[in-house]
């Protein structure tokens, strides 16, 4: 008898809901629900790229008290599927819809023709339709001054690169962290790897990482710095478990990190991208009625991408890369976007 | 016969109706135990999936799935493990993609020639494997893990500007192909059916046809079932081999060939990976038969479907997953299951009549 009830709780449940959840979507597009944000693979809580963009989401969230969906992409996903996402969004009325990663970059672009009253956003990739912003960074301009500290922090004047996927995007960081380290101190040597080369399983493959950075280690570096999402996770715990020896986060300020609080004593200093202010700036735009649209660049001397300063492990070398920005800033040193 | 029928329909239909049964009552009890309500997810999963527009997401995604797993059920039956569908498709979708994206021929002469590229790469990277296992002795499974990373790194090191890529924002790819080279689609009010399915369909019915219907696909069979009988028939085992390795990396050729000549046309770093491992679990669940893929594909893309959207409302996608993990399982076992039971009542039966024959022997000699 007992079973019975519940079953037949279940199926007056079930039918309440599907009654709400029809009424919901046939005003569909027209409600404020908030904003849609979909993630890259690793998802809110990687420690780096994609967290950063939901700090920016939970403080506009907070401040102009808005409702909101996430959602996060798979391992081995179509372009299919991210259009189904962003499509899903839309549809229900999520308002601004916004594509956290490069890899969102067509689907944004192609989804937000079929919504024209709703403003898109994508992160780290250029805007190819009117509604939508396109948010890029001057990662190779902090990836340099990484260089800067690590060429002047190192003991053993070999230092590691770890990226995620071998891609455009990471490709930057490379380039601009080999450009920093060879301004600074020419004789340092550069161990570069990728984990990956086109597979976005690069970026939440901690393992795969931690086995890498200690290979660098075993090999005479004493400094990586690794760009590479959820996995740099892998590579911090790897550098942690050697004395003297640092990582460079990516990103966020991974010293701040709570998931990473064990090994952050190990944490030099992170490349800092400000991926939560772009998304904050975003959703705020929307919010003012005075959506953004086109192209963004967040360069070095806007504060787009930083180089953080959390634990005081870089105060020693902080003249010489104070003075690399301010070149930067100025023209007089131009950071190569590809190696 | 009618009864060998009945045995084995019962082993065709009950055990996949077992396994998905079994699935769906472990499934329910993972969800109770995340604090969800089950049938609210199926409910979300059946109004979603059976949109039209996800209709036609699934057909699109269950052909490749089905090339995928199709590939992976000519090694099967010949007792040959093919993990390396994956590596096998992809260098064949990028080495057609860079030929196609090279020519501007006619579409009737380039689309056959894109193709013949893909299919004719896939059977040399399998056939790598083949020969290494006929001449060296090396278990296929090993040498077409390993091809598999092999891939990878040719593709990363071609696929790059100055090479046989073009670098396009975040994304590097092959020269698109010439508008010629897209396939036809069947246009539908709600989107549009790649043509590729097409190919799919004919490829299923000539596996069909060449195993259970010609003399190759008899030894093929029988290879599989035992080498030694079938070296003592007559056959020759490595020659079969090589063979079929060679077939199932042509058809392997074909899984990327939706997606190259209708929806990307070309290859990119943004080209789906990981369909030949889709493909092991969808031959397995459709027990190697053209029908049971068909229809295992068909699941596969309808959960991949739903899988977004049960998100959406607030369960985990990885529930999918576990769905899928789960099917797989408990296929494998129904099969086993009922396969001994069948075993069983067959020895049962047989036992009866013998029995049967002699009572009435011993009547007879009474009388």
């Amino acid at each position: 008898m007992r079973r019975v009830t519940k079953i037949a709780a279940a199926g007056v449940a079930t039918a309440a809901l599907a009654f709400t959840s029809a009424a919901c979507s046939s005003d569909s597009g027209s409600s404020d629900k908030g904003v849609g944000l979909a993630f890259d693979v690793g998802g809110r809580s990687d420690a780096s790229f994609n967290e950063s963009a939901a700090r920016g989401y939970d403080k506009a969230k907070k401040e102009f008290d808005l409702g909101g969906k996430e959602l996060t992409a798979r391992d081995g996903e179509t372009e299919a599927d991210r259009e189904q996402r962003l499509t899903s969004l839309a549809e229900a009325g999520y308002n601004p819809v916004i594509g956290v990663g490069f890899a969102y970059g067509k689907s944004v672009n192609k989804v937000a023709k079929d919504f024209p009253d709703t403003t898109f956003a994508v992160i780290d990739e250029a805007s190819q339709a009117k509604n939508v912003a396109g948010v890029t960074f001057a990662e190779h301009e902090g990836s340099y001054l990484a260089g800067v500290a690590a060429a002047l922090k190192t003991k053993t004047g070999k230092v590691g690169f770890i990226g995620g996927v071998h891609n455009n995007l990471i490709k930057k960081f490379e380039a601009g962290f080999v450009q920093g380290v060879k301004d600074t101190k020419p004789d340092t040597e550069i161990d570069v790897k990728y984990l990956y080369e086109t597979d976005i399983k690069g970026f939440q493959d901690p393992l795969r990482a931690k086995s890498s950075a200690e290979g660098m280690l075993d090999s005479g570096s004493d400094i990586i710095y690794s760009a590479a999402g959820l996995s740099g996770t892998g590579s911090i715990e790897a550098v942690a478990a050697q004395d003297g020896a640092w990582a460079i986060g990516v990103d966020s300020d991974q010293f701040r990190d709570k998931a990473l609080a064990d090994y952050k004593d190990s944490i030099m200093t992170s490349v800092v991208k400000n991926v939560d202010v772009a998304v904050y700036d975003v959703i705020k735009s929307v919010e003012d009625g005075k959506p953004l649209t086109g192209d963004t660049a967040f360069a070095l001397k806007d504060d787009g991408v930083s180089l953080a300063t959390s634990g005081g492990f870089i105060e020693d070398v902080q003249g010489e890369i104070d003075a690399a920005k301010q070149k930067i800033a100025d023209g007089e040193i131009k950071v190569s976007d590809t190696p | 016969m009618k009864r060998l029928d009945r045995d084995k329909l019962i082993t065709a239909v009950g055990a996949p109706v077992l396994a998905v049964f079994a699935a769906l009552v472990l499934t329910s009890v993972i969800i109770l135990i995340s604090g969800k309500d089950p049938f609210r997810a199926y409910q979300v999963m059946i109004e979603f999936g059976t949109t039209d527009r996800s209709a036609i997401y699934i057909v699109n995604k269950s052909t490749m799935f089905f090339l995928s797993a199709l590939a992976v059920a000519i090694g099967f039956r010949m007792n040959l493990f093919n993990i390396g569908v994956d590596g096998q498709y992809r260098i064949a979708a990028f080495f057609a993609a860079a030929v196609g994206g090279a020519l501007s021929l006619p579409g009737i002469i380039q689309i056959p020639l894109i193709i013949l590229v893909a299919m004719g790469v896939g059977a040399i990277w399998a056939g790598i494997a083949g020969v290494l296992r006929t001449t060296r002795g090396v278990s296929e499974v090993i040498t077409t893990i390993m091809l598999n990373s092999i891939a990878g790194a040719v593709i990363g090191y071609y696929l790059t500007a100055g090479r046989l890529g073009e670098k396009d924002g975040n994304l590097t790819h092959t020269p698109n192909l010439p508008s010629s080279s897209r396939i036809f689609m069947i246009e539908t009010s709600v989107g549009d059916i790649n043509g590729f399915v097409v190919f799919a369909v004919l490829a299923g019915v000539l596996y069909w046809f060449i195993l259970n219907r010609t003399r190759f696909g008899f030894d093929l069979r029988s290879v599989g079932q035992s080498e030694t009988a079938a070296a003592a028939s007559g056959v020759d085992v490595k020659r079969m081999i090589v063979t079929s390795m060679v077939l199932s990396g042509a058809v392997a050729g074909l899984v990327g060939m939706p997606t190259l000549l209708g929806e990307s046309y070309n290859y990119g770093t943004d080209f789906p990976l990981g369909v030949g491992f889709t493909g092991i679990a969808i031959a397995l669940l459709g027990r190697n038969h053209p029908v049971g893929i068909a229809l295992g594909a068909l699941l596969w893309a309808f959960l991949e479907r739903t899988g977004t959207q049960l998100e959406f409302e607030g369960y985990d996608q990885k529930i999918v997953e576990v769905i899928k993990g789960i099917i797989v399982l408990c296929v494998v076992i129904a099969y086993e299951v009922v396969r001994r039971w069948a075993l069983r009542d067959q020895q049962r039966r047989v036992g009866e009549e013998l029995a049967q024959a002699r009572k009435t022997e011993k009547a007879e000699v009474g009388a």
